[in-house]
């Protein structure tokens, strides 16, 4: 097996500067993103699918009422808007604040998967199992499968 | 004497979960009742609500930042008890909240080698998988037992505040044989000394074992999970204060993603809320951070205790169907 390369010092390790920028400049685009799209929405400047008038009529509603609510009075869809539905609607004010939220919550996967390359070559294999791991479990969150309710 | 109390909470929490999700009793409490919000002002137009939020984010945040807590475990109790929306939208928004805290927050901390990958990378593969597990259990469940869960959720937590203490530089005599085989340890440079700081960590299963409920907690109640991880990290596995609280707050990035994940893809995103709350946050711990140079943490502290013991109360007895206040 090949012999581990770390050297203790009280600087970040290389793998630990490479996630913080990824997760940095991920943080950064996704912010950034959530302020330009959430102004098109409440300004107007965006169509929405639910009018700003009528959303505060459905967010006292549990999700799968308020789901069936929305598409049976707006978005007419053939299934209920879950999952990454969204995407089809991104042409609308209120759904492309998705993208944003999206991208916060999906940088941290690029960051696990940016690190395991460095880990396996230099025989960090624990590590890089884990870190894979965790990326495929992230990455199934994120595909929706994992789908239930009430 | 923190491992006790720790098991005591743990064990008593177990035995709530059993309680409430088996117990025919509970069937009393009304489902109706107990998961219907603030009702809705007919007369109030759209944007208040919204602009409400913004306000109460804010101040939040500032809260949040002086007394040392996440947004996350403020935010849920509070949104869902005195605002109108429901459970499911604030969860999703709570951990969102908890997530765009600990984005913003963990590049610096990586970077400066105060947060530790390697310490967050076998805890977080346990704590997000459960987070996960955890959402869809607080997704299935039905309302009022989650409302119920989560009053008795914030009341542990303001015991645990209450009574749990900080270690600076706990003492490891030696570090346990999976933390030496992981190699969970580090040098940290402690500016106030200007000295570095050598540090490894003990009772590693056990801390990782911990975190199957935290990251369960998490996921389920939408909270963050500092309020949990610090404890966690810093008195059982003995990593200095600072990589403790530092390496919580990374760790939040990586539970709450999984979880977020889960609600987002159940519908419980509602942008109206989402970024109000974000932003509001956002700036108020930016306020807070400049006020904290000269506010009194203590008196803050017991400010957030009372806070979230009246949330939690509220909470409680909103689940179990009682107009207390």
């Amino acid at each position: 097996m090949k012999e581990l390369t770390v050297k203790m010092t009280s600087q970040a390790t290389e793998e630990q500067l490479l996630y913080a920028k990824i997760l940095g400049k991920g943080m950064f685009v996704g912010l950034v993103l959530l302020f330009v799209t959430f102004a098109l929405y409440v300004f107007g400047i965006m169509d929405p699918a639910i009018p700003l008038s009528e959303i505060s009529g459905y967010w006292n509603q549990p999700v799968h009422d308020y789901l069936v609510a929305i598409n049976n009075n707006f978005l007419h869809l053939e299934h209920l808007p879950t999952g990454w539905a969204w995407v089809k609607l991104i042409g609308k004010g209120d759904f492309i604040n998705f993208i944003p939220v999206a991208i916060l919550s999906g940088v941290t996967i690029i960051c696990y998967l940016a690190i395991v390359p460095g880990l396996f070559r230099r025989g960090d294999k624990a590590y890089a199992i884990m870190a894979l791991a965790e990326a495929v479990i992230l990455a199934l969150a994120a595909s929706g499968l994992l789908s239930v309710g009430h | 004497m923190t491992k006790s109390m720790l098991h005591k909470l743990g064990g008593i929490y177990a035995a709530l979960v059993c309680a409430l999700t088996l117990s025919p009793v509970w069937a009393f409490a009304s489902e109706a009742t107990a998961s219907a919000p603030v009702p809705v002002d007919s007369d109030m137009a759209w944007w208040m609500w919204p602009l409400i939020l913004l306000v109460v984010t804010f101040v939040m945040g500032i809260i949040a930042v002086l007394g040392g807590v996440g947004g996350g475990v403020l935010y849920v109790p509070i949104i869902s008890g005195f605002f109108p929306f429901h459970l499911d939208f604030v969860r999703g928004t709570g951990l969102l909240v908890a997530l765009c805290g600990a984005l913003a927050a963990g590049p610096g901390l990586l970077k400066m080698n105060m947060a530790s990958l390697r310490l967050a990378i076998p805890v977080a593969l346990i704590a997000s998988t459960m987070a996960i597990v955890g959402a869809m259990v607080g997704l299935a469940l039905p309302t009022h037992i989650v409302q119920i869960l989560l009053g008795a959720t914030i009341l542990g937590i303001v015991v645990i505040m209450f009574t749990a203490k900080k270690s600076e530089y706990p003492e490891v005599k030696q570090a346990d044989p999976l933390s030496s085989a992981l190699r969970i340890c580090g040098i940290y440079h402690e500016a106030s000394s200007g000295k570095d700081i050598d540090w490894c960590v003990h009772r590693t299963p056990l801390g990782l074992a911990s975190f199957i409920i935290i990251g369960f907690m998490a996921g389920m109640f939408g909270l963050g999970a500092g309020w949990a991880n610090v404890p966690v990290l810093n008195l059982m596995m003995g990593a200095p204060l600072k990589i403790s609280v530092a390496t919580s707050k990374f760790l939040l990035s990586i539970t709450d993603t999984s979880a977020a994940w889960i609600y987002l893809n159940k519908g419980c995103v509602i942008p109206m809320m989402v970024i109000p709350s974000l932003i509001g946050i956002m700036l108020g711990s930016f306020i807070g951070v400049r006020i904290l140079k000269v506010a009194k943490p203590a008196f803050i502290r017991w400010m957030v205790i009372v806070i979230l013991a009246f949330a939690g109360i509220k909470a409680l007895t909103k689940g179990l169907g009682i107009d207390f206040f």
